[in-house]
């Protein structure tokens, strides 16, 4: 399904294109132009959203590293990720189609839970107690020593599973009203 | 052991994808676990019918002292030939019995193999828990295998009964067992066996037990769910009957007999309702039509004997109810895969559409008149070993009692005689005005599992020493005594072989005179039927729940708050209340910051109160959790104020969410204003018991708490993290964090099919108004699910 709005080149679709456009966007920043659901946009807001976002992603990917040690964990993590897509919610609508990667948030749900079972499971393997975490240092040269700690996979787990349930909060009471809404001006309901 | 039980559920798991390609292959495959268990059993045998049980012990939970144990003793041995023995024979049988590739072909290949597993599990099974839970596996199975598809009302409604029914005996009988083992100190049953408890908790034990195994064994009054349980394919039905699901229950009095000898709570039941069941079942079946229908009530007549024999709790009864346990084991497996054979080659198993099949399928009917002739107790099979050693049991404890019981056994193998005539005349014999019947001869994987245990019955009572053996060493828990009955075929001329004469002769008689006996029964009055009363029992659950939810769900989510509110303040309020110390160091503040947000939260929530727009009012309960949010900073928790600023945030996200929905402002009824002082006093109410609460049971804490100070201790060290919250998180306490977020995937999961279900009914309610002029409508939409109930109401009100 390819939006006409959208006239960047494509680099991995398209053949042709010269190298030296690999660094062009592959879609608008703005879905300038027209509503599509004719409301009033907040261009602003819509604008703040798109800067901010990867930046809130990456603070929540941070959180989720930094909780075994400092204020975190995969719970608040999660929970700011979520936030960075209730913000381009709200910004964009249920229109925004913008996100490259559509992620189902039954998917995600189940895909964090799937992680932490799992992840309990684990140290049966190794012939451990269940749910039992392991330590391990390792050094590397410029950055000195990492410590990986195995229980960061739950974490993980929590962290993908909060972004499932955020994500679908915004489904179902998010865009699900909004198309109620929109379903009741029609006259259908 | 263990490792047989998993191998049969481990197989099981992957059968589904065998019998996906090839359902022949899937029962053939499914038909190697109970066979090496059988071999395994077999092996072991000698060893242990001579004393020695096997014992292994698999710690479950050890802190809370579960553990699944397994012995392998005698009466082990003895179910092992049934369950393992008759469980490869199905499956085998089942290769030619179900069309390849049919639906109920994929599903019964691993079912089967479960139960089978399942069963195995339950006769080793040497800890109360343990049986309990695999008793419940065996349930569980049986509702899936009767109901099968569940595409047929008939079926949903025999598997739900006989679910129904077993779960509320498998229930009683749980808290017997606790019961039972709580007073014995030990739930291993032969630790149980060799020191049983005294008095009135074994009383109660006995009864409460009982209650399980007559259930389960389909004892009257309870024994409407094994007929109607007949819906199932018939191996299923073969296995159910003849191996394990209802011999369970007689199983279950062998295995604690020996707890209860001499309670009369145990003996008297099991011997009252056993006879009532037997002359019960008889009776019924001497006027079936249906092959499958008769032999079920054969069943639950032999059904009725054995626990007659087993109850009984003496050496002689013990004895012979391990005879008949294995012949009724071996006939009744044959018969049923007998008829399965009739049904499936010609399409009928009713006795007014057969007529000489007997003489078209001679092997057939040689196979079954073999059978037949165990069952109806004639000589040399081993059915007959074991009616004769079951007369012979009670002529010898003597007294009125034990001849009155005789005399009711002989009336019940009367019967029995009868209906196994029946069954060979209605299947074999050439019935004069009916058409001969058609149908192919059947091919050696069906003959050849049926006519197996036919001979066994041949064989184990040709071979009475060995059987004598067998049921012996079980026997001899209840101690053998000077001069111990023993199976055999010639005891001379004494009473138990003239009772044999005369229940044969009689029985021949009675089959002779079935058509006026039959018209008798129409003419007698029925006085109690226990499937209709079944379903009196549950139209009248369904009514009652209908009638206490519609008066408790009212749909009013202020009602459903006071309630809740008014519980808080009633419940732990008062005890809070009566028991209140204020503590004695209360301070006003611990930091001059707190003052502030304290004033802060509290306006908010003073003008939470009184706005009067929706939007406002949230906007000021998010205030009101950033002020505590804030007051956790103040307390260095950062972690809890982190979590606590985002899940506001979140929540004032979802509450605009749904605003967008409502009216902007507050509206407020008639009823509302004249409830205005009540609802001001309730929620005042409760909130000085919560902030009473939340004083008093800060104040309750010690400082600092044990178990912090272990965590503090070890976080660094054990889990690697130097933030403790994290590390009670994923580490010390991860298993409460994976339920909580499996909870929360459940609950995110359920308000998300809530949602977008309403608006698919909505959806679907407009388009279906917008088809409505259309001119033919469909007949009418068939609700699947829970009609039953109501329809039943329906047709018992007409």
């Amino acid at each position: 399904m390819t939006d006409p709005r959208i006239t960047a080149p494509r680099n991995g679709e398209r053949p042709g294109v010269p190298w030296t456009g690999w660094d062009a966007p592959r879609e608008r920043w703005l879905l300038s132009g027209f509503p599509r659901d004719g409301r009033e946009r907040a261009v602003l807001l819509e604008l703040a959203a798109r800067i901010v976002f990867p930046t809130v992603l990456v603070l929540s990917i941070y959180l989720l590293f930094a909780g075994h040690d400092r204020a975190g964990g995969g719970f608040s993590g999660g929970l700011v990720a979520g936030q960075a897509f209730a913000l381009r919610y709200l910004a964009g609508g249920r229109m925004d189609d913008s996100a490259i990667i559509s992620l189902r948030p039954p998917v995600l749900i189940g895909l964090g839970l799937t992680i932490a079972t799992l992840t309990g499971f684990l140290p049966l393997v190794f012939g451990q107690e269940l749910l039992e975490s392991a330590i391990f240092k390792i050094s590397v040269p410029l950055l000195g020593q990492i410590k990986f700690v195995s229980s960061i996979l739950l974490d993980i787990g929590v962290y993908l599973l909060i972004i499932g349930v955020v994500l679908d909060l915004l489904r179902t009471l998010g865009s699900g009203v909004e198309a109620d809404a929109a379903a009741a001006e029609r006259g259908q309901a | 052991m263990s490792a047989f039980v998993l191998v049969h559920l481990l197989v099981a798991l992957a059968l589904p994808i065998v019998a996906r390609r090839n359902t022949g292959m899937a029962f053939a495959i499914a038909a190697l676990p109970p066979a090496a268990a059988l071999t395994w059993v077999l092996a072991r045998s000698g060893a242990v019918l001579s004393g020695d049980a096997i014992v292994e012990e698999v710690p479950w939970s050890p802190l809370l002292g579960l553990e699944f144990t397994f012995r392998l003793d005698a009466l082990a041995v003895l179910m092992t030939l049934l369950v393992s023995g008759i469980g490869v024979l199905v499956l085998v049988y089942s290769i030619g019995y179900f069309h390849a590739g049919s639906g109920d072909a994929r599903r019964s290949a691993p079912l089967l193999l479960t139960f089978a597993g399942t069963m195995f599990g339950l006769i080793l099974a040497d800890d109360l828990l343990t049986v309990y839970v695999f008793w419940e596996l065996t349930t569980v199975c049986s509702f899936l295998l009767v109901g099968q598809a569940g595409i047929s009302r008939e079926s949903r409604r025999s598997a739900l009964q006989a679910l129904m029914i077993t779960t509320m005996g498998g229930l009683v009988m749980l808290l017997g067992f606790v019961v039972l083992g709580e007073a014995a100190g030990t739930y291993r049953i032969s630790e149980i066996v060799a020191e049983p408890p005294g008095g009135t908790p074994l009383a109660v034990a006995a009864s409460l037990i009982l209650v399980g195994a007559l259930t389960k064994s389909a004892q009257v009054p309870f024994h409407n769910w094994l007929p109607t349980a007949m819906v199932a394919p018939t191996p299923i039905s073969a296995y159910l009957h003849a191996a394990s699901m209802v011999k369970a229950g007689v199983f279950l009095v062998a295995r604690l007999g020996p707890v209860f000898v001499g309670v009369p709570e145990w003996w008297l039941p099991t011997v009252v309702f056993g006879l009532i069941t037997m002359v019960f079942g008889g009776w019924r079946a001497l006027h079936e039509t249906d092959l499958k229908k008769l032999l079920a009530y054969g069943t639950v007549s032999q059904l009725g004997f054995l626990m007659v024999l087993v109850g009984q709790g003496t050496y002689a009864a013990a004895l012979a109810g391990a005879a008949m346990l294995l012949a009724h084991g071996m006939f009744k497996a044959t018969l049923f895969l007998v008829v399965g054979i009739v049904d499936h080659q010609t399409g009928t198993r009713d006795v007014r559409e057969l007529s000489g099949l007997g003489r078209r399928m001679p092997a057939l009917a040689t196979i079954a008149a073999l059978a037949v002739a165990s069952m109806a107790g004639l000589p040399p099979m081993l059915g007959f070993l074991g009616k004769e050693a079951a007369f012979g049991a009670f002529l010898e404890e003597g007294g009125g009692t034990g001849l009155l019981i005789d005399f009711v056994l002989l009336l019940g193998s009367v019967f029995t005689v009868a209906y196994s005539a029946r069954m060979l005349w209605g299947a074999f014999a050439r019935k004069p005005g009916v058409a001969p019947t058609g149908g192919k001869q059947p091919g050696a994987v069906l003959l050849v599992p049926a006519a197996i245990p036919a001979f066994a019955g041949v064989v184990l009572g040709i071979g009475y020493p060995l059987t004598d053996e067998l049921a012996g060493s079980y026997a001899a828990v209840y101690g053998a005594g000077v001069d111990p009955l023993h199976l055999e075929l010639w005891h001379g001329f004494e009473l138990p072989l003239l009772f044999s004469v005369v229940a044969v002769a009689a029985g021949l008689w009675v089959h002779a005179m079935r058509v006026p006996l039959t018209a008798l029964r129409r003419r007698l009055p029925k006085p109690l039927d226990a499937q209709r009363g079944y379903e009196r029992i549950m139209a009248l659950l369904e009514r009652t729940a209908v009638g206490v939810t519609g008066r408790t769900q009212v749909g009013s989510l202020p009602t459903y708050l006071a309630i809740i509110l008014l519980t808080v303040v009633a419940v732990p309020g008062s005890v809070l209340v009566y028991h209140a110390h204020v503590p004695a160091d209360m301070a006003l503040h611990h930091n001059l910051l707190q003052i502030p947000l304290a004033i802060l939260v509290i306006i908010a929530a003073i003008a939470v109160v009184r706005a009067k727009r929706r939007l406002t009012a949230v906007l000021l309960v998010g205030v009101i959790g950033y002020g505590i949010g804030g007051l956790f900073i103040v307390d260095g928790g950062p972690d809890v104020a982190l979590a606590q600023f985002l899940v506001e945030t979140l929540t004032m996200v979802a509450f605009v969410f749904v605003l967008r929905r409502l009216p902007a402002r507050f509206t407020k009824g008639d009823a509302a204003r004249s409830l205005r002082w009540p609802k001001l006093a309730l929620s005042v109410a409760g909130g000085v018991v919560i902030a009473l609460g939340a004083v008093l049971f800060s104040a309750a804490r010690q400082q600092p708490p044990a178990v912090s100070a272990d965590f503090i201790a070890q976080s660094e060290e054990g889990a690697g993290a130097t933030n403790i919250v994290n590390a009670i998180l994923v580490d010390f306490r991860a298993f409460d964090t994976v339920g909580e977020i499996s909870v929360l995937a459940v609950a995110a999961t359920g308000v998300a099919s809530l949602v977008l279900a309403s608006r698919f009914d909505r959806r679907r309610r407009s388009s279906r108004g917008a088809q409505a002029t259309a001119p033919a409508e469909r007949p009418g939409v068939v609700l699947s699910g829970n009609g039953n109930g109501r329809r039943q109401e329906e047709e018992e009100q007409s």
